[in-house]
């Protein structure tokens, strides 16, 4: 007898442990309308998913990621079908040339006239048609600084290799932006194959190892409201935020140039919603929802009717998040390097990082 | 019989879990570690622990791990004896504060210290105030160690304090009527007694400080490169599954190895608590 219950009950247990996955996915797929968003760790507003729920009746299910490359292989496998991604420049690159990407219908976004035609220029570079791409967040890379702990004016990359600031500098944890750095000194591009131009910028970037406090991503925001470090390489997007909290940080784009980079809406091969996904990027490209995801996120926003809403003029005219790039040189956005360029600057980085 | 059935089956559920969750990623581990992108057999991934920046970060995450594990017998054995001579009441409130902090996200308590550790952190603004000499730890290899140890000590703690809580008194009372002093009965009876948790302590304190990446990330500024790390800038940064793998799947030797050294001291069992 009690053989018998213990039996039914397992059995019982093990089928609702299957079945329960089907049994969710299942119901709601027909009954809801629905739209999986894949985008970056804190980069939308919430209230802005709410209020996209409330006018379009559409469920939003919404997952976030660290960086492009954990994005990448979820998308690449299929494990998940996600109907909106919002990758960097670059991923796009590499996401077209694979071909994960379906082409946008650009008449179920009215809205994208918002944009301004400057930033579906710049994605040429990696879209080279506008056939795949939204642009929801653009910026630099550049050195944000504490007036009061340097003495001079900043506007160099060569001042992170300053021994007066040892102990005193933040470097970006990433293997493009802190290569970047090094390319940008040196006046190479830095989406650079070349061995040379490599070497030299391997070379200076571990002479720079001494200077540099740590090498950090997000926590550089908080290091630098805190006084902790002097000098930073950080996004553009994250300065106005140490700057609201901290006054004496100052942002500046080096003269040597930098990367430019965009993060852009984008629709996967496998999406289940193509339409529920336009509806998605259309709404995020209404003036009022970007705005509200600018003031939220910081990050610059590409949608020009949105950046006149902006009612605080020093903000609307910031030199930080909405740069005149017409007045700098040397300027660029990441490209895809394939595997072999990859496996390039991987190696590379890790030679810097094990280096004493 | 009856009963032997009835296990089997209250176990498959644990069988399922354990086939989903552990074999089945573990095979992938091994897949990914011996092929190459395009899914042919090779031990490349695995060999290139000889290239000299992985080897690098392997012998010093061992050097680290090694140093934390020291650290923590030395400071949880005394601990550990405090804790089991105290009888009564107190015995489980004292043990109770050894466990609560566990109960906290060790993400979060790691941040708490970066925090405290900083340069213009908590710990040196109280040393300015009291005119003492700024200490200057975040971002170095001590600071890894420390968190290492204040993050595993609760691991070699435990084990010890159940090992030497389950030494009959007796045995300790007939050393010492024979004429044993404490020095005498703590080397030939307690100590030999204790291994079973010394090992198991030791397993648990060492194999998460050999690949922590997380530590060496937060308090050593990423500015030491641990094998932890490269298999994880493997997986997140690089796109190279099958090299992170590989790196994993060398690292796991040595898991394995303490492994078996806890097994053949630690028969019964004794030192297990968790």
């Amino acid at each position: 007898m009690k053989n018998r219950i213990l039996k039914s009950l397992t059995a019982i247990g093990v089928s609702a442990l299957l079945t329960a996955p089907v049994l969710f996915s299942g119901c709601c797929a027909k009954e809801k309308k629905e739209v999986y968003v894949y985008n970056w760790g804190e980069y939308i507003d919430p209230d802005v998913l709410e209020s996209f729920e409330k006018e379009t009746g559409i469920t939003v299910i919404y997952d976030e990621y660290e960086t492009n490359e954990v994005m990448y292989p979820k998308i690449e496998s299929g494990a998940v079908s996600y109907d909106v991604i919002c990758p960097s420049d670059y991923m796009i690159q590499k996401m077209i040339e694979n071909d994960m990407l379906q082409e946008i219908n650009f008449d179920n976004i009215p809205n994208a006239k918002n944009i301004g035609q400057q930033y579906f220029e710049t994605s040429k570079e990696f879209d080279p048609e506008n056939k795949y791409s939204v642009p929801y967040c653009w910026g630099t890379v550049g050195i944000l600084y504490n007036k009061t702990m340097v003495d001079e004016p900043i506007d160099s990359w060569s001042v992170l290799w300053d021994e007066k600031y040892k102990g005193e500098i933040l470097m970006q944890n990433s293997v493009r932006d802190a290569l970047m750095v090094a390319l940008k000194l040196n006046g190479y591009s830095c989406n650079s194959m070349d061995d040379d131009e490599l070497e030299k910028a391997k070379a200076d970037l571990i002479a720079q190892k001494p200077l540099v406090q740590a090498y950090v991503v997000d926590q550089v925001r908080d290091k630098m409201i805190g006084n902790e470090a002097a000098i930073g390489v950080i996004y553009s997007g994250e300065a106005i935020y140490t700057q609201r909290e901290n006054p004496d940080l100052e942002y500046v784009i080096p003269k040597e140039g930098t990367n430019v980079w965009i993060d852009s809406w984008v629709i996967p091969k496998n999406a289940q919603n193509k339409e529920n996904a336009e509806i998605f990027i259309d709404y995020m490209c209404r003036p009022e929802i970007a705005l509200k995801n600018f003031e939220f996120i910081t990050y610059s926003t590409p949608n020009d009717a949105a950046r006149d809403l902006i009612e605080e003029e020093d903000i609307k005219n910031s030199e930080i998040a909405f740069p005149d790039l017409s007045k700098y040189t040397g300027l660029e956005t990441y490209h895809y390097l394939g595997v072999e360029g990859d496996e390039k600057y991987s190696n590379i980085w890790k030679q810097i990082k094990s280096a004493d | 019989m009856k009963n032997n059935k009835a296990v089997k089956l209250l176990s498959a559920p644990y069988i399922v879990w354990a086939a989903a969750f552990i074999i089945i990623p573990l095979l992938m581990v091994f897949y990914y570690g011996l092929t190459n992108r395009d899914g042919q057999f090779t031990f490349a991934n695995v060999l290139a622990i000889q290239q000299t920046e992985h080897f690098k970060s392997l012998y010093l995450a061992l050097i680290l791990a090694l140093i934390s594990t020291v650290i923590c017998i030395l400071l949880a054995y005394p601990l550990a004896m405090i804790l089991s001579s105290l009888k009564g009441k107190n015995e489980h409130l004292v043990v109770f504060i050894f466990i609560l902090p566990m109960w906290m996200n060790f993400l979060l308590r790691t941040m708490a210290w970066q925090t405290l550790l900083e340069n213009d952190g908590v710990i040196n603004t109280v040393l300015q105030f009291l005119h003492m000499p700024k200490m200057h730890i975040i971002n170095t290899p001590s600071a890894i160690v420390f968190g290492m140890v204040y993050n595993f000590l609760p691991f070699m703690v435990l084990p010890l304090y159940n090992v030497l809580n389950k030494i009959d008194i007796n045995v300790i009372n007939a050393a010492r009527d024979l004429g044993a002093n404490p020095f005498q009965t703590f080397i030939r009876i307690t100590l030999p007694l204790s291994v079973p948790g010394i090992i198991s302590g030791i397993t648990m304190v060492f194999v998460p400080s050999l690949t922590t990446f997380v530590v060496s990330e937060m308090l050593g500024g990423s500015k030491i490169l641990l094998i932890g790390n490269v298999i994880e800038q493997e997986f997140t940064q690089n796109s190279n599954w099958n090299l992170g793998s590989g790196l994993s799947i060398v690292l796991m030797l040595f898991i394995i190895i303490s492994m078996i050294m806890s097994a053949i001291f630690d028969k019964n069992g004794e030192g297990n608590t968790l």
